[in-house]
């Protein structure tokens, strides 16, 4: 597995009845399907979910105890696919990834999921990816809930309800013989919290039963004319059936009096936010009292219609809370309300945002001007809300606009990806700007400051797709950058494949870290580890060779910047035909560190004779041009002012955070940049060699220095 | 309101949550301080919830993580909210100074409740330390915002302080919250939290408690700045050494007593980077522009001219070529400073090994002129000559092979005034300060302007012939300004728009901006 061990959360997962369980809302979910029996999880890795997937992966021995079977899907089209277990036989299985993205990937599967129907409990764990921290588009996992007639879960974000939802999650989906998607917001997937935990559950049926007798249907198989009965049944058997499960079991909750004027109808993933809002409005308390109404939707598709007419019913007016657009559920409320010719009044987007976060301040203005306008005397008693507006407006704070500098993301100190830009930045500086086609991964930083390389992606493992277009004749050619994580999802296909194919005369550019990097260090084929429960080391190389890929370069060492920076050039100017790939390969250096870093110590520790290499600048060489940063953004280089009267400008300095990639070195070497700065290899427990050695040099070294330093004329003062 | 709400009003219970949200980079254990938090919140019998919204892997954005916690009231769990609401938060933890900034700029600090406490160390952005020039943000404008922002405002260095302490910044922060009083928990229970952490808890604790300590001193009074004063001491009173001190005694005589602390900076450089002789040279050329100074009215202007020359003209003497770089590279002064910089312990040994990568156009520099010259004329011998000299070379200083070449380099310092390298050096130094020299009578700001552009001359190989060709497109732009009220704003304005970015756009829209409002270059 990958370098980060998830032993203690794995502890967790060991938890019996009645004991408490503390930590973040993704392990809980993890907890939750070992305690509903699941027979099998998988999934695609990405931000907020990989919690989920790295501590499945390091948790062999609880789930060999519990016969539960769990991989690492290679998509989220693989991990979908895995569900179709469920469809002929009554086995729990789950699926994770990050929503919208993987949903995107996985709908060719769910669509056909979804159509033949499930009979074991079928969930797909969202990790929705929406607002601020959010990496990828902003879109609604709704929608295909919607499309594809599944059963949509938005749960209150508390450990409790996440963990009930689970539970609810499965027997709904058997109870309808529908998948259902139990969605978690980025915010309560990290968010840490507390739940009376329960005994594991072995599943009731496990999948060597199953395979051992087999079933088959050829009515759950999507083709006509079943597939023509599948929507039938949905509209008439598992909808209703859908519905009624969720009224009869009381998934939706109601909070408040039961009766008033006016009421809020919200997602329950806004639940928390919603309450703090009426709180300080003083129409609620901390403790869960509101003294307006509240219909929490923990179920957000489908809506159960008399349960929310019921609510509207004798009420002046309601608003809906829903994050996200389009405003689907306003939409569907109003078609409830028109179609029973109920009259209370609907808002919503009109009162809050059409997009972006739900946040407290915005939904207390929301719920405000909602109140002002039908229900004004509950304002009466509100206390001051919370309003750092004259604060912003102070100008010493608008002033700090000018210098607080944006700080997103970017690569880490000794990235084996950085070198690989610098290369590329000095290939332009010969070659001129060229078309480069992005990717998803670390390596669509390049696209900030101070690479500045790179324009658009569109998804992963498309970036050779994405310049498929661009193969003309022409003075320059397309350069396309994908990760191996990236390559191993669809980018062998889809743009290796594609290339190859169609004779694309552009440059394929894989970066191979040894890791899904990106999403947290997961091993994926090409992973140098060895790794007892998945085969790694299939290297890319051969893979693209086996689609038919003629002209291949192997860099095994992206710090080489000048073989990076040459090789590009060589695959820019050839005369060869077809694509050319370039494989850039060295360790993410955050992962190596995990690994290196303890075994260096404890060498250390054991009086080893051990070398450890860092950078250094020598500040009188330095001038403070900072050429040296423009092709880096490394965090550990950086700037510092110095006393000298006859220096301007701040000079470079590398910190102890240094883990001595060599980038600086190669990059000052290769971009003739300035001779200031130094590798320092520093030798722990020296031997006695290393010892009389240093000895001898000092001794010649010494005398020379000081030779000339008495010659040197210098000021007393 | 009628008596039926305003009951159901006082059903209400008043307790609020108490607010914290923490700032801070990716990999500065932001996420461990808040761990420590909720789990010291849990072990006093306080319902506590964190969030944040963390990329998962890599190590520099900014993040925010936000923890609320209350106790239980008659068995009932607080419900408490994911994200921090501007005005709304009670503590602020920044983990970097212009962090500390974001904070308040998203209206999380507010003079009625919130208590910041904030490292004020920096760590630059990537968009401040690639500039060309100085491109960082000015932490005085940080202190004036928290003076408005804070109710409460603790301040110091604490990722110095960790460091000193064998820590991370995390601890510090971690001591300096339990020194505010603002969270009800005894110092006990936050270093029972740390115990609990398990990790480096010895030096976290040592952190902690020098943090704790240091928070309930006194504010620092002076404020936070960007960089350090120069080194700027006054002229000595003599030196024993006859040369030198007769360096000083000319600087005395000859020079009014606001420029000779930079005078006398200068020959220190130069008595370093050459000779004496070398550092008479230097005040022989200060001298003059100094009556040139004074001729012009110097005296009502604190002779600015001089002052500037008195700074620039020591730069561009002490230029920069390899037989400097080898010299400073093999002075025992710099290898003790790299054991300390790297924080060598004295049973360690440590080797510094060398990028360089000579190219002919430096080999031709460091010959004399006439050799240098025909070697440049002749450009297919300077080529073949390139393919073999033009390199990179990675010199193990510590080594007896390499220091000895080093130190012969360096002692090729006696026929530097010979080589073309120099006779170039100075023939661009007497061309620019003989046209600010002309200038001083007629045009005097501009005069000072012209002689600071030489600032933007730096760096090596092509770093070092951009910023020529900046400098040069910036001094062609004289001819046309002088005279002119603004010209001095002008040009200053142009030397600040070339330090902003490495291929000079800002400049060439500064020039186009000059091209609008006094015509094109052709009518100038």
């Amino acid at each position: 597995m990958a370098e980060r061990s998830f032993a203690r959360e794995v502890e967790d997962l060991r938890l019996g009845e009645g004991e408490i369980f503390r930590g973040e809302g993704i392990l809980a979910i993890t907890k939750a399907l070992l305690q509903a029996g699941v027979g099998y999880v998988g999934g695609y890795q990405g931000s907020p979910i990989s919690h989920l997937m790295d501590v499945l992966a390091d948790a062999k021995s609880v789930l060999d105890d519990l016969g539960v079977h769990f991989e690492s899907s290679a998509s989220e089209a693989a991990a979908a696919a895995m569900l179709s277990a469920s469809v002929m036989y009554p086995i729990r299985g789950a699926v994770t990834w990050k929503s919208t993205a993987g949903t995107n990937v996985a709908s060719d599967a769910l669509t056909n999921l979804a159509s033949g129907g499930v009979m074991g409990g079928s969930l797909v764990i969202l990790g929705e990816d929406f607002g601020e921290g959010s990496s990828i588009p902003q879109e609604r996992s709704h929608a295909f809930a919607m499309k594809s007639q599944m059963w949509l879960l938005d749960p209150r974000p508390n450990l409790t309800s996440m963990v009930k939802a689970v539970e609810d999650g499965f027997e709904l989906s058997e109870a309808s013989n529908t998948p259902v998607m139990l969605q978690i917001r980025i915010r309560a997937c990290h968010v840490h919290g507390q739940f009376v935990a329960k005994d594991n559950k072995r599943p009731d049926f496990t999948l060597k039963e199953a395979l051992e007798n087999p079933r088959r249907d050829v009515n759950r198989v999507v083709l006509p004319p079943a597939s023509l009965f599948h929507d039938k049944e949905k509209l008439e058997q598992r909808w209703p059936n859908a519905v009624e499960f969720i009224r009869s079991r009381g998934l939706n909750e109601h909070f408040g009096p039961a009766d008033g004027d006016v009421g809020i109808i919200l997602q329950g993933g806004m639940y928390n936010g919603v309450m703090r809002a009426l709180q300080l409005l003083g129409l609620a308390d901390v403790y869960g009292n509101s003294l307006l109404p509240l219909y929490v939707l923990n179920v957000t598709y489908p809506l159960v219609d008399d349960e929310v007419a019921d609510f509207c019913l004798g009420k002046k007016a309601v608003i809906m809370i829903e994050e996200g657009h389009p405003e689907y559920l306003e939409q569907s409320l109003n078609t409830i309300l028109r179609r029973r010719d109920i009259s209370t009044k609907v808002h919503g987007k009109d009162m809050l945002s059409l997009g972006g976060d739900y946040t407290t301040a915005l939904m207390v203005e929301g719920v405000k001007s909602f109140l002002k306008t039908h229900a004004p005397r509950l304002l009466g008693n509100q206390p001051p809300t919370p309003d750092p507006k004259p604060v912003l407006e102070n100008a010493k704070v608008k002033a700090l606009a000018e210098v607080v500098p944006p700080r997103p993301a970017g690569f880490c100190t000794g990235c084996p990806e950085r070198p690989i830009f610098a290369g590329m930045k000095l290939m332009e500086k010969e070659l001129g700007q060229h078309h480069v086609s992005g990717d998803i991964g670390c390596h669509i930083f390049s696209v900030l400051p101070p690479f500045n390389i790179g324009g658009n992606t569109m998804g992963y493992g498309l970036s050779g797709a994405g310049a498929s277009a661009f193969n003309v004749k022409a003075d320059k050619r397309p350069i396309a950058v994908m990760g191996d994580g990236g390559f191993w999802h669809n980018g062998l296909v889809s743009s290796v494949g594609n290339a190859v194919f169609n004779k694309h005369d552009g440059v394929i550019l894989i970066v191979d870290n040894h890791y899904s990097a990106a999403t947290g260090g997961q091993d994926i084929l090409s992973s140098r580890a060895q790794n007892p429960t998945r085969s790694t080391n299939n290297t890319i190389a051969e893979a693209v060779k086996g689609v038919g890929v003629k002209w291949l370069r192997q860099i095994d060492r992206t710090y080489d910047v000048a073989k990076v920076r040459d090789t590009l050039k060589e695959a820019l100017t050839t005369p060869e035909e077809g694509p050319k790939v370039i494989i850039a390969s060295s360790e993410c250096m955050l992962n190596k560190q995990r690994r290196v870093k303890p075994q260096f110590n404890q060498a250390v520790k054991g009086g080893k004779r051990m070398v450890r290499e860092r950078f250094g600048v020598d500040e009188d060489v330095c001038t403070g041009d900072h050429a040296c940063i423009r092709l880096s953004g490394c965090p550990s280089l950086s700037v510092k002012h110095t006393d000298d009267p006859l220096k301007d400008d701040p000079v470079a300095a590398i910190d102890n955070s240094c883990v001595g990639c060599g980038n600086c070195g190669e990059v000052s070497e290769a971009a003739v940049l300035c001779p200031s700065f130094y590798r320092a290899d520093i030798i722990y427990n020296p031997t006695r060699l290393d010892r009389v050695a240093a000895k001898l040099r000092t001794l010649f070294i010494g005398f020379l220095q000081r030779r000339r330093a008495s010659r040197q004329i210098a000021f007393a003062a | 309101m009628s008596q039926n709400s305003s009951d159901t009003v006082s059903r209400l219970a008043a307790e609020k949550p108490i607010t914290v949200a923490v700032l801070a980079m990716g990999g500065q254990g932001g996420g461990v301080l808040s761990d420590w938090i909720v789990n010291m919140a849990e072990a006093e019998g306080w319902v506590a919830q964190s969030t944040s919204v963390p990329g998962v892997a890599q190590r520099t954005g900014a993040t925010i993580y936000y923890i609320e916690m209350l106790p239980p009231k008659d068995g009932k769990l607080p419900i408490l909210s994911l994200m921090p609401t501007p005005g709304d938060v009670d503590v602020v933890l920044a983990a970097e100074f212009m962090e500390a900034g974001r904070a308040m700029l998203r209206g999380l600090v507010t003079p009625e409740r919130t208590t910041l406490i904030a490292s004020s160390h920096r760590s630059y952005a990537v968009t401040e330390k690639e500039k060309p020039g100085d491109g960082t943000g000015d932490p005085a404008v940080v202190v004036e915002a928290t003076g408005v922002s804070a109710r409460r405002a603790i301040v110091f260095d604490m990722q110095s302080l960790a460091e000193a302490n064998g820590s991370v910044v995390s601890a510090a922060m971690f001591g300096a919250l339990a020194s505010a009083d603002v969270l009800p928990f005894p110092r006990s229970a936050f270093e029972a939290a740390v115990r609990a952490g398990g990790k480096g808890v010895e030096a976290s604790l040592r952190a902690f408690s020098a943090a704790y300590d240091k928070a309930r001193e006194p504010a620092d009074k002076s404020p936070e700045k960007r960089e350090p004063d120069k080194s700027l001491p006054p002229l000595p009173a003599s030196d024993p050494h006859p040369g030198l001190n007769r360096l000083l005694e000319r600087i005395r005589s000859n020079f009014p007593e606001t420029v000779q602390p930079m005078l006398f900076a200068g020959v220190k450089r130069l008595v370093d980077y050459q000779d004496i002789a070398y550092a008479n040279e230097y005040l022989d050329k200060a001298e003059e522009i100094c009556r040139l100074d004074a001729a012009a009215g110097g005296v009502s202007r604190d002779f600015a001219f001089t002052a500037e020359v008195a700074k620039y003209l020591a730069v561009a003497m002490a230029y920069d070529d390899v037989i400097r770089v080898a010299d400073l590279k093999t002075r025992a002064s710099r290898f003790e400073r790299v054991r300390q910089e790297i924080g060598v312990k004295s049973d360690q040994i440590v080797y510094t090994t060398e990028y360089m990568h000579p190219r002919m156009e430096e080999v031709a520099g460091t010959m004399p002129a006439a050799i240098g010259r025909w070697l440049e004329e002749s450009p297919r011998l300077f080529k073949a000559l390139d393919r073999m000299v033009n390199k990179g070379r990675r010199v193990r200083t510590g080594t007896v092979g390499w220091y000895l070449m080093l130190h012969m380099l360096a002692g090729t310092k006696r026929i530097r005034r010979r080589t073309l390298r120099h006779a170039r050096e100075i023939e661009h130094l007497n061309r620019w300060l003989e046209l600010a020299g002309t200038l001083v009578p007629t045009d005097y700001d501009l005069a000072v302007e012209i002689v600071s552009c030489r600032r933007l001359v730096k760096g090596y190989s092509d770093t070092h012939a951009r910023g020529h060709s900046k400098f040069d497109r910036v001094i062609a732009q004289v001819p046309r300004l002088k005279g002119r009220p603004d010209g001095a704003a002008w040009l200053s304005r142009l030397r600040r728009a070339a330090l902003l970015d490495e291929e000079g756009k800002a400049l060439d829209g500064a020039l186009q901006t000059i091209d609008s409002i006094y015509g094109d270059k052709a009518a100038a």
